[in-house]
């Protein structure tokens, strides 16, 4: 798998200011998609900026169904060939997974018209049996891990 | 049987604990009282019930042998050999040997992970299929050894599950590219081939077919998908009875509208009952319709058990012993056993 850098110049936008919330999303509190935001303030993989700054979440792109437990994040790959997709979809789904009560359903998915190929990067960002595959290798699991942790440092 | 006379309520008669992670698979054993379980935690389980206290426990665990998770697992049709699929790559077969079970035989080939495997009706056979896109079908010889006789490509994609049709060596298989593929043995030259092709032009799915099972009779198949929806599909009986070789498939029909999650299983049980496990965590049961109406469903839904577990549900299976007891398998972790019982 290539890492070199394919959008070296990203457009950068200006972090909003925020105002500091609690990650405490478990049990009978309220799902909040601004708490869920909060929480996906990842590395991306090919850049030192947030997902936030590159236009890739923004509040818009979670929804939440309390009542049937269903959650659906959107997010915008920077350019419409972004390999990265399938692995920026994956750090989403293992930054999240402890986050909800168990019985809440994730989907996720590419913003409609922001991939060329919207249509496979979505079947496999949902197929949790290729999700879990994915994170059993050892390569794919230490690039998540590093893009989920090396921002904390 | 006609089950719309009946009050039949779905009784969770255990909760089996202790693998570590999703449990993706179950198989009965054909001959015994044992039930076996695999998992993300990347063992396999062995239940066994008690005789004196009617309970299940633990009765061993198979481990430090697969070293990713184990996807599926199958008992020969003697109940004596139990293989394992996992994502490693490698399918294990074990055998009781005295009071433990032991790993004799380790087949390799796949390019990456095993998704499922199947036993053919005499035990001759063994099926594996994988994200490699292909199909493998193993001779069994002598003494534990598996030889690789057919590596069926034709897949486009992932390969989900294989299962041999329970009379004749004709196997199945479906996969993420949305179709359902059987294979069979051209009579002279012992080549296996697709000799048909279940996809969307043929009223097939439109999304990864996760499972299929047939009925008792092996005329009819129920396959799940993706795509929400449920599909019977049926051959004809008297050219698969009179063993005039292979007979197409088509379409039966297709229950859609009763389930917004992806269906992992189906299972059809002795009696003619198919029993679903989806997403959404709930167990549905559907029969065949006996209403006589001209235009009416064929099938229909005879109870739905919501919250079942959970979280997801990733498989259900009938008893091969006693006619209404099911066991599924979740995310959660947990194995439940079940009685379909009338109401009282």
């Amino acid at each position: 798998m290539t890492l070199g850098l394919i959008n070296a110049n990203p457009v950068v936008h200006a972090k909003k200011e925020r105002v500091a919330r609690t990650e405490d999303l478990h049990g009978d509190d309220a799902v909040d998609p601004l708490e869920i935001y909060d929480i996906l303030f990842l590395l991306h993989p090919e850049h030192p900026y947030s997902l936030e700054q590159l236009s890739v979440l923004s509040e818009e792109s979670i929804t939440v169904d309390e009542k049937l437990g269903r959650i659906l994040i959107t997010f915008t790959p920077t350019i419409q060939h972004c390999s990265m997709a399938t692995v920026i979809g994956l750090c989403l789904r293992v930054k999240l997974k402890h986050y909800f009560p168990p019985h809440f359903k994730v989907d996720i998915k590419v913003s409609p018209g922001s991939h060329a190929n919207e249509e496979s990067v979505n079947k496999q960002l949902n197929d949790k049996e290729r999700v879990a595959a994915a994170l059993e290798n050892p390569n794919l699991r230490q690039l998540v891990d590093e893009c989920l942790y090396s921002n904390e440092l | 049987m006609d089950f719309s006379e009946e009050g039949l309520e779905l009784k969770e008669i255990q909760r089996l604990e202790g693998h570590n992670d999703k449990v993706w698979s179950l198989a009965w054993n054909p001959t015994s009282t044992l039930l076996a379980s695999c998992s993300g935690d990347k063992t396999v389980r062995i239940w066994q019930r008690s005789p004196s206290t009617s309970s299940w426990h633990c009765k061993a665990v198979l481990e430090e042998t697969h070293t990713r998770t184990v996807r599926s697992c199958a008992w020969s049709p003697s109940g004596k050999l139990l293989a394992t699929a996992s994502f490693d790559a490698t399918t294990a077969i074990w055998e009781l040997i005295g009071d433990d079970f032991e790993c004799v035989s380790t087949l390799e080939g796949h390019e990456n992970e095993v998704k499922s495997v199947s036993w053919n009706a005499s035990g001759s056979l063994l099926a594996t299929c994988s994200r490699d896109k292909s199909v493998w079908i193993w001779e069994v010889q002598p003494g534990n050894e598996f030889e690789c006789v057919s590596v069926l490509q034709g897949h486009t994609q992932d390969v989900k599950m294989v299962q041999w049709h329970p009379i004749m060596d004709v196997l199945f298989s479906c996969s993420y590219d949305n179709t359902v593929k059987i294979w069979a043995e051209d009579g002279d030259s012992d080549d296996w081939h697709c000799v048909q092709t279940l996809g969307e032009s043929n009223n097939g799915h439109t999304s990864t077919v996760w499972a299929l099972s047939f009925n008792p009779e092996g005329d009819k198949m129920v396959t799940c998908s993706d795509d929400l929806t449920v599909k019977i599909w049926d051959t004809d009986s008297i050219t698969m009875q009179a063993g005039e070789g292979y007979a197409p498939w088509k379409h039966l029909c297709t229950l859609s509208g009763y389930h917004d999650r992806t269906i992992f299983s189906a299972h059809w049980s002795r009696e003619g009952i198919i029993a679903t496990g989806a997403a959404d965590d709930a167990i549905r049961f559907f029969v065949e319709s006996k209403d006589g109406l001209v235009d009416g469903p064929l099938y229909k839904l005879m109870l739905k058990k919501e919250q079942a577990h959970d979280m997801d549900i990733n498989s259900v299976q009938w008893s091969s012993g006693e006619n209404r007891l099911l066991a599924s398998a979740s995310d959660d972790g947990t194995i439940k056993i079940w009685e379909l019982a009338s109401i009282t």
